[in-house]
């Protein structure tokens, strides 16, 4: 069991990631999952029948026409909710990268340069983690307005905190490793030793944490537009709208909420077992277990 | 000890602070103008100017800071633009049902939890862990509002839906509670045969003879409700039916109600139908919103129990003839419960971020509600009052469950010093 972090090559990193999953099974479930339901996401559009803003009769029935039937709209929903796991999952996943960048400078910062930025980041993290973080994200949308394209914002800012944290303490444990006193040792500069050496050493609970939000994200994300805080529910496919819709053409929409919120659930699921999974492999804490 | 409650009580105080100050800036960062807001129709640049002048909008914010303090010292806290109502009069309805709701799923969570656990920790490595363990995690990965629409479609009482117009294929009437409820009823029955019947019967020994007595314990239970069928499902939202119960006069015009149903429903009202009633309102909400904490505390659990069960103290008070609960719940638990406190202090921040969701699916006329509608209203008191009043209780809330360890591990003072 090596961890990526001292293979450099692709081939030894693929090498180890198949070896990764061929003896943790519910790493590999959620591999499997989260790979497909992204398949289908990027590519499904690209096969489908029928558009996602093409209108039918409202409320077919499901059949072979429509694989779900159709909505309120007249709009078929196998095809906004294949559309809509576009949507759903590239907001999560930029909002996710925004965490993890922001949480990434910041928390390199803290911990590489110590001294008042670190006061300075730590207590911000301390304060922005005062405030129940759903509740944070809503206030942002509040600010920002209700926008899909406000929610990665609203997500993303709200996540940062915990990256912040995260590799704080990260790049604390690397600073006093000999390999980074022998590149200090040697003349190299601040600079280089935090990017060449303290940050890729860091590289592996970012992964696992970057796996884990993912899930978080589109929980938010779809909780947010449930909530009518984010895009239109009548013209946006996207997995929460979509829920919140049907939510409000109860029973006739029963059928779309099902099949929306499992969409959400199945790729939250994938996320979470594959980040578990890599947590439990990486994380030295959690690996004597 | 001293010192590390001092430290504590001061970085609270700080934070609580930073809190106020926030949300006052609030006001000044939200995209929504209270003078057009108030004017409405008759809104014109001169007047809107006036208005502003007339609230105080245009002074320095170091005074309006210090007019935002002095309001908040006398409870006030603004008045709605939409409803025209004061602010503490709608927190005084919308604040018990949250406390009410949220107090319930803690609890619920905290006993589910830390029983899925210590059950699964107790027998690691066996179809009770990987049971417990797929719980655990189904219940982090489930979107709380779709756990919500399907507790309704399972539990509810969907022949509800027909009286509002909307049934065409909820016309079978009832909902599938009686047989749901059935199913898990009989599963219930049937589990202890699991455990008693193994020494009798070798085929409950393996996994696929219990799949077959727990399908059987279903059929049983489903046979059972079916004949007796007399319950049609739980209500669909609200904290009451008011069609059944007046319980809005009720609080209204009874003195000592507080507005937390149960309170008031058992002790003030004395009314055994009326608390029942409260009671199945507040069940499926309160389940749901119970779900994320009750996975991520029986995790927890798992894992901190898992640590101190192989420590040899434990050995010791097992070889000294403790019974096994006398060793689990006083040896065992009490040395694992600082990180399933922490835990449970964590879940409060989920449970008020969850209370939002589970509150819209359950049209529970609570805080989350109160904040959302102010936020897609534009109604800037309501929404500055209520950000402030659930961050000031994370606050609090956060500092009890510090200072708890302290009582759970007397260490813990010295540690941190």
């Amino acid at each position: 069991m090596s961890s990526p972090s001292d293979l450099t090559t692709g081939r030894r990193l693929l090498r180890w990631w198949l070896t990764f999953l061929s003896h943790h099974r519910p790493a590999l479930v959620g591999f499997v999952l989260s790979s497909l339901i992204l398949l289908v996401a990027v590519f499904g559009p690209l096969v489908l029948e029928h558009a996602p803003d093409t209108v039918f009769g409202r409320f077919e029935p499901q059949g072979a026409e429509h694989l779900l039937g159709t909505d309120s709209q007249g709009y078929d929903v196998w095809a906004r909710i294949v559309h809509g796991g576009r949507v759903t999952l590239w907001i999560a996943l930029s909002s996710m990268l925004l965490s993890l960048t922001l949480g990434t400078i910041a928390g390199a910062a803290a911990g590489y340069l110590g001294g008042w930025v670190d006061l300075l980041v730590m207590r911000g993290v301390d304060f922005a983690m005062s405030f129940p973080s759903f509740l944070l994200a809503m206030v942002a949308i509040a600010i920002l307005g209700a926008r899909l394209e406000n929610l990665v914002l609203a997500v993303g800012l709200v996540g940062a905190p915990i990256f912040a944290r995260q590799v704080r303490a990260e790049v604390l444990r690397v600073k006093t490793q000999e390999y980074v006193t022998a590149a200090r040792a040697l003349g190299f500069g601040r600079v280089r030793i935090l990017f060449r050496h303290v940050l890729p050493n860091c590289f592996a609970p970012i992964v696992v944490l970057g796996t884990l939000t993912m899930g978080s994200a589109i929980l938010d994300v779809a909780g947010l537009n449930f909530l009518g805080l984010g895009g239109d529910p009548y013209t946006t496919p996207e997995w929460g709208l979509i829920l919140k819709q049907g939510w409000e053409k109860r029973p006739l929409g029963n059928l779309q909420v099902t099949a929306a919120g499992l969409a959400i659930f199945l790729t939250v699921l994938g996320f979470n077992l594959l980040g578990d999974g890599l947590k439990d492999e990486l994380d030295p804490r959690t690996r004597r277990r | 000890m001293l010192a590390y409650l001092a430290r504590r009580l001061a970085l609270s105080g700080v934070l609580l602070l930073g809190v106020v100050l926030a949300v006052f800036l609030l006001h000044h960062a939200l995209p929504m103008d209270p003078a057009a807001a108030l004017l409405g129709k008759n809104y014109s640049a001169e007047k809107a100017h006036e208005l502003r002048e007339g609230l105080g909008l245009n002074d320095p914010l170091p005074v309006q800071f210090l007019r935002y303090l002095g309001a908040l010292s006398r409870g006030d806290l603004g008045r709605s633009h939409v409803s025209n109502v004061l602010v503490t009069e709608e927190l005084k309805k919308a604040l018990p049902a949250t406390i009410e709701l949220g107090l319930t799923a803690l609890l619920l969570a905290i006993l589910l939890g830390v029983g899925l656990g210590i059950l699964t920790s107790l027998r690691p490595r066996t179809w009770w862990d990987v049971g417990g363990l797929t719980v655990a995690l189904v219940g982090v990965s489930l979107p709380i509002f779709w756990l919500g629409f399907l507790a309704v479609a399972l539990f509810g009482d969907n022949g509800a839906l027909e009286t509002r117009g909307q049934a065409l294929l909820a016309s079978s009437g009832g909902g599938w509670f009686p047989y749901s409820a059935g199913a898990l009823g009989g599963l219930l029955l049937v589990s202890p045969l699991m455990y008693v019947g193994k020494r009798f019967w070798a085929f409950l020994g393996r996994p696929a003879g219990r799949v077959l007595l727990g399908l059987g314990g279903c059929a049983l239970g489903l046979g059972f409700v079916h004949f007796l069928f007399g319950f049609s499902g739980l209500p669909l939202g609200g904290r009451f039916n008011a069609s059944v119960w007046e319980l809005n006069t009720f609080v209204a015009e009874t003195p000592g109600t507080t507005g937390f149903l149960l309170y008031d429903t058992l002790v003030v009202g004395r009314d055994a139908d009326a608390f029942f009633h409260v009671c199945s309102h507040l069940l499926l909400p309160a389940l749901v919103l119970s779900s994320v904490p009750t996975a991520i505390i029986a995790r927890i659990t798992r894992a901190s129990m898992g640590e101190v069960l192989v420590q040899d103290y434990i050995r010791t008070a097992k070889a000294k003839g403790l019974t096994g609960r006398a060793v689990v719940l006083k040896h065992a638990l009490r040395n694992a419960a600082i990180p399933i406190v922490t835990t449970i202090g964590t879940q409060l921040g989920y449970l008020i971020g969850g209370a939002v969701l589970t509150e819209t699916i359950f049209q529970w006329p609570g805080m989350g509600r109160y904040v959302v509608d102010a936020i897609l209203a534009s109604d800037i008191k309501p929404l500055q009052a209520s950000v402030l009043i659930v961050a000031v209780s994370f606050v609090v809330l956060n500092l009890v469950v510090d200072l708890s360890y302290a009582w759970l591990d007397p260490r813990v003072g010295d540690a941190r010093e």
